[in-house]
């Protein structure tokens, strides 16, 4: 039966100020059902303050062939990597 | 935690009695829904369920843990669930009704959640500090449960005409085992009159409300009513319970004291 449900993706916002995070997926037949799935099947032990339901066919993805021109960086322009800037002490971590 | 708020003349057997009495439901109708656990019809719902059983096998202790700190005599809650015969068990009839299809699981599921979230809702108000607490804490669950029970019953009444069917059937069914909810005795009139627990009969107008509604939307028929079983609640009980009771049971009986 579960076949014939559309597929959800769940996100979760762990804290307040947090951002939503997608924790996994689920089939539901409609968008309420799918809340309170993800109710059941991810918040049990306090994970979270707010769940956000989309249907898995309404994301559009990148595809994998594209990861050339998409995510490597042209590592000749060294200014956009800016790692020859001396950071005060008093700054910290960045 | 340990004192007793109690009014002096509060019979502490009666007291005993009401804890057994909610206690029961809780771990029959948990014990019940636990069966559903890798069978239920889809993997969402076979969680949702589980967690459903988990949440009143949760409250069962609490119910039995106090029961037994009530009585005095040393039992505890795992003593109190595996180590009583039938006829010492007070739950209502309802709660050992067989599950059936996953309808009529669902079906008995909201009935009760009806009840027990009103149950729940007033003993919020008890007089006895140690029962407030707990039905503060498992009000929440309830809540829940009769969210997702309510959900289901309309969605599945009022969805193809072979789950509109089934739902009619397990309405039918199950109806008779309504009444015995709101049936009081002489132990009930007791802890209602020093404030402890609500009067059965003071639940069923906001039940009949609850049912009504979800019912109406789920276009199903409220049956009438007719003649409704009892004697769950004084320890007669259907055969039922002795099957549930030869599982539930059959670790602690076969190996006494055995422990994980």
């Amino acid at each position: 039966m579960s076949s014939e449900w559309p597929l959800w993706e769940v996100f979760i916002r762990g804290q307040h100020g947090l951002n939503h995070r997608h924790v996994g997926s689920l089939h539901a037949p409609d968008a309420e059902m799918a809340v309170n799935n993800a109710r059941d099947v991810y918040t049990r032990r306090n994970e979270g303050v707010s769940i956000w339901v989309v249907k898995s066919s309404e994301i559009t993805a990148s595809a994998p062939s594209e990861k050339g021109p998409l995510f490597e960086p042209s590592n000749s322009k060294v200014y956009r990597h800016p790692t020859f800037f001396d950071i005060p002490d008093e700054v910290g971590h960045m | 935690m340990a004192t007793a708020t109690l009014e002096p003349d509060v019979d502490q057997s009666a007291l005993f009695e009401f804890l057994l009495r909610i206690g029961d439901n809780a771990l029959i109708l948990g014990h019940r829904v636990s069966e559903w656990c890798g069978h239920a019809p889809a993997l969402e719902e076979d969680i949702a369920l589980a967690n459903t059983a988990l949440d009143l096998i949760g409250q069962t202790q609490l119910w039995l843990g106090l029961a037994g700190e009530v009585e005095g005599e040393g039992r505890s809650a795992d003593n109190l669930a595996y180590l009583r015969d039938g006829f010492e068990f007070r739950n209502i009839l309802l709660v050992e009704r067989p599950n059936g299809d996953y309808g009529k699981t669902l079906m008995r599921q909201f009935l009760f959640d009806a009840w027990h979230y009103l149950l729940l809702k007033a003993l919020k108000g008890s007089a006895e500090k140690r029962i407030a607490d707990i039905a503060e804490k498992t009000f929440k669950e309830v809540s829940y449960h009769l969210n997702r029970s309510r959900d289901l019953v309309i969605r599945l009444g009022d969805g193809s005409a072979e789950s509109h069917r089934r739902m009619q059937e397990a309405l039918d069914d199950l109806w008779p085992y309504t009444g015995e909810m709101f049936v009081g005795d002489t132990i009930d009139a007791a802890l209602a009159g020093a404030g402890i627990i609500p009067a059965p009969q003071s639940l069923k107008i906001g039940w009949d409300e609850i049912v009504a509604d979800a019912l109406s939307e789920s276009t199903l028929v409220k049956p009438a009513d007719g003649y409704m079983h009892k004697g769950g609640r004084r320890g007669v009980h259907t055969e039922h319970l002795g099957y549930i009771l030869s599982e539930l049971q059959f670790l602690q009986r076969a190996y006494p004291g055995a422990v994980w």
